[in-house]
């Protein structure tokens, strides 16, 4: 794969950015085919590197950009794309346009596309830094560029009460962030090469070779926790949802959609992505409580769904639970959960980011989200109410649609967890999990009965403004409807991507069955159990 | 899509293939059949509407019904081929001694990642058997060989490779790959999948060309025929599924159809409610499903093979504490899905859909999913439940409660078609007591003839209401059989069938489960190997007691007596006459498929023990199931008392109802001054106490007045308050949950926790207020001074 490709794709939005900014607010179709095309652009870049890309070494990175950056403190710029992140970018670059086709004929209150579409520009370099960045500085300062522009787009264009939930949100990623950050300098100060050398960087592909060798148990744990704290607010794992059902119900409904399309994968993939390839064994010491808290997100989420009067709002909580899957395949630290994890990323972004987009049009058709004065959807607006019903079958994990593809295989995961992972703790999680799903589907069609079914409500049943999906919004939405049943029928697509970088990604210690089974050179901490296995076998 | 690639490819095996070109070769394409329903259901459901009506002859039909019945017309003529090619297949297929070797040229395992990465969806290696070279090229997995026999490679754990001959055929392409494993999604055809073929194309058939008139003019004409093309293709699969996943997921796509036909006019609340209600009953079982399939997944070392798990279950190769467990947790979906007592309260609810669907999917086809889920992983259960032996286990009990209760619920309905819901699940109840019994084939054989009958009388009872508007029997029907003497006779046709009538296909098909049962060695006939469940051949022979005493009910209701309703009711059109006429046919013939060895003919020839001959699997992956012998005495006795009921329904309408009637002057459908009325409600409750005197009345009193009043009432009660009340309770107390977690917990405490955090630090100065007002430089300075001091006390703690 070229070179070029990956600041490419980073850094175009940017200089699109340079010149929309020089350009007056009142040239608006100026800023919106600049904003588009752009996106348009970065996306067909995005197909080229799709292309380019080496499917049999999805395992390792591609497209290495490896350069001098900041000296001073040992960090480079280095990006790469392997199996896991490349269905991400694409999901990104996917989500962008679509959002700005979405919002080209109504930007929400009080309009101003210039900096509306900057910071939609600002959020695409940002997300898709984060996915190639490949060095901590490198991917903590994409982590953060991405932080600004959501909170603008929800504190100005946001509903009634968006100074709270804005600030709440900025507040909660930050603090994680800021830990975060400990964590990674810590990493900077503790890793050592082979040869027991301070290894003084922040290269991933170093650090992940370092994989916690030789680390203080109790260190290892803190800086795993570190990072713990920081990506599961942004994920947001239970107890530290709370700012999510706020941002989602306030922020604009484009904003709403790539908060949930891809900000809230930024924390998952952080945990595959850096903390368990680097600090393994702290990992699997952490897992039950990850495993737990994800379960208890499953379930906590749903019952908070089942409490919602407002539909965004439900949707909201309805990603706490559905995230709770994905940190339930992550925590099993298999590759099948891992998978599967990537996978419920994917399908959350395309079938959650849909129903979001739904909700924005019910929004903008009825003036109210308010449940119980909805209804007859499906007789006002019939195509609107029958995408809502295939969205609200997708999202609650109906085999066939993507949404299945996350779920089942992290339940089968919790099965049988990693070495040196309670069985018996994570059987229960899985059968929690289980519960988890008749409990989605218990909120899902309530809500599309409530919403969908029924007849229209005498408030509404003659208002002219209420009609069905226009041109922009089939445009907007077509894309990722197909890619639901695409990747619900044939989900080797994905999986087949992103197998051999999972793999690649886990620890060795993590998934053999007993000593003999392991690589030349490499031995595991107690952690692990292997060597009981190998006494009881 | 890679199935294209298909035979031409199959030279790598070395074995010559007559499915490869010659007659046979249906068998290897058996999915184009549920292909040709998905096409069907795409473009009725995207053009459909745009397309219009199509002109045939003089009339004009709606396109899209004339799609779906021209899909499903092609898919049945395919089923018949396949059916036929089957038959000549299992013919010449060697008998348990044909182990073709095929030489397993690859590694069992997974390969690296360079081996596959350019094949894989050509290979299909997930440690489960392996038809192929293993160097990746050959897509087709299964071949055919010799005298058409698949050989079945399975690389075992340690390495050696066990050989089996199987008759069936498999083929696929790898679905998802996970860990380096790779999971095929693909066909299996054998016995059950033939038979099921024809059951559901048939089926599917004449409810299409029955619907054309039923729900002529409706209101989403074109969505009633999409999902019914999108059922129709979901079950087709769910049928020919080779592995658990792709069961499970056809699984849920019939769910799916079946929630959106029952909520077919959701503008009225109880219907949806009916459509919510049956999906979420039945997301309580597939908890089960998911969670029992898991673990055959890891029990049968990382596969969802069906074949392996089989083959596994059989040999021995997985605990059968395992095998309990899984067998337990699927049992739960069964219970969902095929309507078992505690969870078949949605059943006879998902009659609010039309009623074609009643019958295609809460009747004929995907009710008996559970039934065939069992009989697919057979040895799982078998094994797991130790059916083999006498001890009554869970499949055996659920299904022989529910032929009773079910039974029972059906004397106090006046709605037609929930009389003939609790039929089915009482239906129903006897196939999952067959399979529980170890009567593998009777289960099928009953599914086969029941597809018929009860199919039959759905469509007569639509007739019936698509002539009067209502299904009520008590208010709107009576004397029918005037007006409508084609439906009259059908239905009457389908009701002794399903009594189970010498010679009607019903006799055939309940009495090899009752004798499957082994009870009673008095009655001469003998369970084979399976031992002796007596419990359930008394149950099974109360069911049949019930079945045609509540049929008699019901056609007394609607075709005798005078007519109550409004209107002038007629005989409905052709296209709801000819598919009754059919399904009455065959109500009577399908049960001459199975006769017993030595029964007119004295020896084993001709259409005896034809049916178990093609459907039951051949191969390593199918439990020693033992065959019962016959028994006369038996079938004399099962006849004697399953007219009974009958005979006392007959004495009770027939004769008294009747003759108070012309003494009152007006058409009466109950004795006003019957046991109902007469016993009170507690001394019912003290007769279902004390079984044994409740089992007297059965025999004695009975049936017609007794069960129909304090039992069923009981039964009915117990069926509302207390079992339907668990599951809305179930819904509320989550609701509440959710409710209180959300006002007491969530709000107050973590969000509180959230809130009270800021203004905590709002005490460090009126600056940060400010700040909320818009200064966000600020508070962002303040936020990374507080991580800064957090961020010290980290690394001063490293």
């Amino acid at each position: 794969m070229p070179d070029w490709i990956l600041p490419a794709i980073t850094f175009v939005p940017l200089a699109a950015v340079a010149v929309m900014m020089l350009m007056p607010a009142d040239a608006e179709s100026f800023h919106k085919l600049t904003a588009l095309g752009t996106s348009l652009f970065v996306a067909a870049v995005g197909v080229y590197m799709a292309l380019e890309f080496d499917f049999d070494r999805s395992g390792e990175l591609q497209g290495v950009v490896d350069e001098r950056w900041i000296d001073i403190i040992g960090s480079r710029f280095i990006v790469g794309v392997d199996g896991i992140s490349l269905p991400l970018i694409l999901l990104t670059m996917l989500v962008v346009p679509l959002c700005i086709i979405y919002s080209w004929e109504h930007f929400p209150e009080p309009h101003n596309p210039k900096a509306f579409l900057i910071l939609i520009m600002i959020l695409e370099t940002g997300m898709i830094g984060t996915f190639v960045a490949q060095d901590l500085i490198l991917f903590f300062v994409f982590f953060e560029v991405v932080l600004l522009p959501m909170f603008f787009m929800i504190a100005v264009w946001g509903g009634p009460d968006r100074k709270y939930a804005s600030l709440k949100f900025f507040l909660y990623t930050l603090f994680g962030s800021a830990l975060m950050l400990v964590a990674f300098l810590s990493l900077f100060f503790l890793a050592e090469d082979s040869a027991g050398e301070a290894l003084r960087s922040f290269d991933l592909r170093a650090l992940t070779a370092w994989g916690g060798a030789g680390l203080a148990r109790g260190t290892g744990l803190l800086i795993f926790g570190g990072m713990l704290l920081g990506f599961g607010i942004k994920v947001p794992m239970f107890p530290f949802h709370t700012w999510l059902p706020d941002a989602h119900t306030q922020a604009p409904t484009v904003g709403s959609v790539i908060l949930a399309a891809v900000l809230l994968k930024l924390g998952t993939y952080g945990f595959v992505r850096i903390a368990i390839p680097i600090l393994p064994e702290a990992a699997v010491e952490w897992a039950p409580w990850i495993g737990l808290l994800a379960v208890i997100g499953i379930i906590y989420g749903a019952l908070g769904c089942l409490a919602q009067t407002d539909m965004k709002r439900l949707i909201a909580f309805s990603s706490v639970a559905h995230m709770g899957f994905v940190m339930l395949g992550i925590a099993t630290l298999t590759d099948f959960g891992i998978n599967a994890a990537v996978f419920g990323m994917v399908a959350h972004g395309l079938i959650t980011g849909m129903l979001f987009f739904i909700a924005g049009s019910v929004k903008e058709r009825y003036h109210t989200l308010e449940i119980k004065r909805l209804g007859g959807l499906l007789v006002q607006a019939p195509r609107m109410g029958w995408m809502l019903g295939f969205c609200v079958m997708a999202s609650l994990g109906l085999p066939g649609l993507a949404g299945f593809w996350g779920e089942f295989p992290a339940i089968l995961a919790a099965y049988q967890p990693a070495n040196g992972i309670s069985e018996v703790t994570f059987r229960v999680y899985m059968v929690i999990a289980a519960l988890g799903t008749v409990l989605a589907a218990g909120y899902l069609l309530w809500l599309l009965q409530r919403t969908a079914f029924g007849t229209p409500s005498e408030e509404f049943a003659d208002d002219p403004h209420v009609h069905d999906a226009n041109n922009f919004e089939y445009v907007a939405w077509a894309p990722l409807l197909a890619l639901i049943v695409v990747l619900g029928v044939y989900p080797n697509l994905l999986f087949e991507t992103t197998d051999d970088a999972v793999q690649n990604s886990l620890h060795p210690c993590l998934s053999a069955e007993s000593v003999e089974d392991l690589p030349e050179g490499v031995t595991c901490s107690s952690v692990f159990e292997l060597d009981d296995d190998l006494a009881g076998g | 899509m890679k199935f294209l690639l298909a035979a031409s490819e199959v030279p790598e095996v070395s074995f010559t293939s007559d499915v490869g070109g010659g007659f046979n070769i249906i068998l290897e394409y058996v999915w184009v059949i549920p292909l040709i329903m998905a096409l069907s259901f795409a473009v009725i459901l995207f053009f459909g509407k745009s397309l219009g009506s199509i002109k045939i002859g003089d009339s004009e039909t709606p396109a899209s019904s004339t799609i779906g019945i021209a899909a499903v017309g092609t898919c049945f003529l395919l089923s018949l081929w396949a059916g036929a090619a089957w038959i000549d297949h299992r013919d010449n297929f060697p008998e348990a001694d044909a182990t073709s070797v095929l030489e397993h040229g690859g590694d069992g395992e997974h390969s690296d990642d360079a081996e596959h990465s350019d094949e894989a969806e050509h290979s299909d290696e997930e440690g489960a058997p392996a038809y192929f070279d293993g160097d990746g090229a050959p897509l087709v997995d299964a071949s055919v060989g010799g005298a058409g026999a698949a050989a079945l490679v399975e690389a075992g754990e340690d390495g050696h490779s066990e050989v089996h001959a199987s008759v069936a055929i498999l083929k696929g392409f790898t679905w998802f790959q996970s860990g380096g494993h790779e999971f095929t999604v693909g066909i299996l055809v054998d016995g059950p999948t033939i038979l099921m073929l024809f059951v559901v194309t048939l089926i599917s058939l004449l409810v299409h060309i029955y619907s054309t008139d039923y729900v002529h003019g409706d209101r989403r004409y074109t969505h009633f025929f999409a999902f019914l093309s999108l059922f129709t293709a979901s079950m087709l699969f769910l049928i020919m599924s080779r592995s658990t996943v792709q069961f499970i997921t056809a699984w849920e796509l019939v769910g799916v159809c079946s929630f959106a036909l029952i909520g077919h006019w959701w503008e009225e609340k109880p219907n949806s409610d009916a459509a919510l209600k049956a999906f979420l009953t039945n997301r309580v079982g597939d908890m089960g499903l998911l969670i029992g399939m898991i673990i055959l997944y890891f029990a049968a070392g990382r596969t969802f093979d069906i074949m392996t798990i089989n083959e596994m279950a059989v040999a021995g190769e997985i605990p059968r504490n395992t095998l309990l467990i899984a067998a337990l947790c699927l049992t739960a979906a069964v219970m969902s899905k095929s309507g078992q007592f505690i969870l078949h309260t949605w059943l006879p609810d998902a009659m609010a859909g039309p009623t074609p669907v009643s019958a295609l999917i809460h009747a004929a086809t995907m009710v008996v999913a559970g039934v065939y889920m069992i009989a697919r992983l057979y040895p799982v259960f078998f094994e797991g439940f130790a059916i083999s032996g006498s001890s009554i286990n869970a499949l055996a009990l659920i299904g022989a409660i529910t032929v009773v209760f079910g039974g029972m619920l059906a004397f106090v309905q006046d709605d037609i078609k929930k009389v003939l819901a609790y039929s089915t699940v009482s239906q129903l109840g006897y196939m999952v007591m067959a399979l529980g019994v170890g009567a593998w084939t009777a289960a099928l054989f009953h599914l086969f003839t029941h597809a018929f009958f009860k199919a039959g009388l759905f469509l007569g009872a639509g007739s019936v209401a698509h002539s009067v508007h209502s299904f009520d029997m008590k208010k709107d029907m009576g004397g029918m059989r005037k007006f409508m003497p084609t439906t009259f006779k059908t239905f009457v046709i389908c009701s002794i069938s399903l009594a189970g009538v010498f010679p009607f296909a019903g006799f055939w098909s309940k009495d090899e489960i009752l004798v499957g049962t082994g009870g009673w060695g008095l009655f001469g006939g003998s369970g084979g190997s399976n031992g002796a469940y007596t419990l359930m051949l008394v149950m099974g022979l109360v069911g049949a007691m019930l079945t045609g005493a509540y049929m008699t009910r019901v056609i007394y209701l609607t075709f005798f007596g005078e007519f109550r309703g409004h209107g002038h009711p007629h005989e409905s059109g052709k296209r709801i006459t000819i598919p009754l006429v059919i399904l009455s046919v065959f109500a009577v013939g399908a049960g001459l498929l199975n006769l017993p060895p030595g029964f007119i003919t004295g020896e084993e020839a001709g259409w005896q023990e034809r049916f178990g001959h093609f459907i039951e699997p051949q191969s390593a992956a199918f439990p020693p199931i033992g065959h019962a012998t016959p028994s006369y005495t038996l079938a004399i006795v099962a006849s004697i008392l399953g007219l009974l009921g009958p005979a006392i329904a007959v004495f009770y309408y027939f004769n008294r109802v009747e003759a108070r009637s012309k003494v009152e002057g007006r058409s009466l459908t109950e004795l006003p001054d019957g046991l109902t009325s007469r016993v009170p409600i507690a001394k019912a409750g003290h007769t279902l106490l004390a079984e044994k005197y409740y089992l007297d009345h059965l025999y004695t009193d009975v049936i017609a007045g007794g069960t129909k009043g304090p039992v069923a009432d009981m039964a009915d009660w117990s069926n509302k308050h207390l079992i339907d009340n668990v599951i809305d309770t179930a819904g509320r107390t989550a609701v509440t949950a959710g409710q209180f977690v959300y006002t007491k917990i969530d709000q107050p405490l973590v969000d509180g926790a959230v809130d009270g955090a800021g203004k905590a630090s709002s005490a460090f100065g009126d600056e940060l207020r400010k700040s909320q007002t818009g200064k966000v430089q600020q508070y962002a300075a303040y936020l990374f001074a507080a991580a800064a001091v957090l961020a010290g006390v980290l690394i001063i703690v490293i």
